[in-house]
This record gives C-alpha cells, structure tokens and sequence, in this order.
C-alpha cells in the first residue's frame, strides 16, 4: 500500500511517501499499526483531531475500510483559497 | 466547460476573467473571486508555499465544480489555483461563475469558495524572517460549509 503524508504530517514524519505491507481493516486501524513504527510516526499522529485522511483520493472518515485501497494518504485540515 | 486548472505559474486574473466571460454566452451575470497572498500580523511575510496533492487536487476541485453547477442554475464556472512559493501581493487562485440572474452566479461563487477552502487538498505555509509556519485551518471555515 503507497501512504502520502503533507504538510506538518509530512515534516515531522520525515517523508512524504512510503509503501507498506498492511492488514489494517480500516484507516483508524493503520494509524494505530503506524504509531508503531517509529517515534516521529507515533509524534505525527498523536493527535487525530488535527489530522485528516483519503482513501484513494477521496476524503474519508476514520472509520472507513481499506478494503482494496491502493493509496492511503494523512495530512492536516486543508487551508486552500 | 471552462472547469478547474491546477499550476504553479503565475496567471492574469484580468485575462482569465475575459476569457471566461467570451464563452458564455447567455449569462447576464458574472461573479468572480480572487484571493491574493496578503501579509501577516507582524508585516514580514516573504513567500507563501501551497504545498497540494497530485491527482486528488483535479479530483476535488472538479467535484466542487461540477456539484455547483448542479445546484445552482450556472451557466459555466472556473477554478484556477496555483501551487509552489508565491511573493506577497501575487494571485493565489481565483474562482468565476456565470449565471442568468445575479443570485446564482453570487451564491455559486461563495458555494465555490466555501468548499475549496476546507474541501480541496492545499496547505498553506508562511514565510517570514521568523521562520516558516503552516497556516492552521479556522473553525469558521469548516461551519462555512453547514449553510450549504
């Protein structure tokens, strides 16, 4: 699975894109497995308020499943315009 | 349909807005929105840096899009919005829509705004002497979006 991280998220974990093997059933369920994979990780989401997730390219709530996703991307609320 | 346009480099709103206005034929009104790089708090700011993401930026912008056209009766409508280091003072993006009567066009301008702020995927970061600081997203404009 490709993960895109943005932004801050992107900053503090260190890199904007990274492939993994996974068997997270959902996006909340991937980010509790990427705690787990290093300080920065576990720093970058130790506050899920301010995080937002897509699935493939759509915005999605956490619990949403990933069930033949392909691409997994974090970053902050969005400031456009 | 003159739809959505993601770059880096620098456009004209005059010459878009034109453009735009020459292909839509029927429109008795048309409102356009610009949003400029202004200054910060303590009047330093360098650059501002829009960081986006490939791919699901067209996605939502065109989604955006393509809902305002639904809902209101328009004509045509335009997104452009740039990415990469913008100097203060520079157009960051611009939105025009065109409708029958000037109701539809204003609303589906501000529609169009509302959603692209907290709905297209672009992050804000400023520059000054101070350093660098990602912009934090309002309240306000997450509640902007219930009214719709």
């Amino acid at each position: 699975m490709d993960l895109r991280y943005f932004a801050w998220l992107r900053e503090r974990i260190g890199t904007g894109h990274e492939v993994i093997e996974t068997e997270a059933s959902t996006v909340r369920d991937l980010i509790e497995e990427l705690k787990q994979r290093s300080e920065a990780h576990a720093f970058a989401f130790s506050d899920l308020g301010s995080i937002r997730a897509a699935v493939d390219q759509d915005l999605v709530e956490f619990d949403a499943p990933l069930t033949g996703a392909r691409e997994v991307a974090f970053f902050p609320p969005m400031t456009g315009g | 349909m003159q739809g959505v346009r993601v770059q880096e480099a620098a456009f004209d709103m005059g010459v878009e807005l034109n453009r735009f206005a020459s292909h839509v034929a029927g429109a008795g009104a048309i409102v356009s929105f610009s949003g400029v790089t202004r200054d910060v708090a303590s009047g330093d700011l360098e650059a501002m840096v829009i960081e986006h993401y490939p791919g699901m930026t067209e996605r939502a912008l065109t989604r955006i899009h393509d809902e305002a056209m639904g809902r209101f009766s328009l004509v045509d409508a335009m997104i452009v919005h740039r990415f990469g280091r913008l100097p203060p003072g520079e157009v960051i993006m611009m939105v025009a829509t065109a409708a029958p009567h000037r109701a539809d066009a204003f609303a589906g301008a501000e529609f169009l705004m509302d959603f692209l702020k907290s709905r297209a995927p672009f992050w804000k970061q400023e520059i000054t002497a101070d350093g660098r600081e990602w912009v934090a997203a309002k309240s306000d404009d997450e509640d902007a979006l219930k009214r719709w």
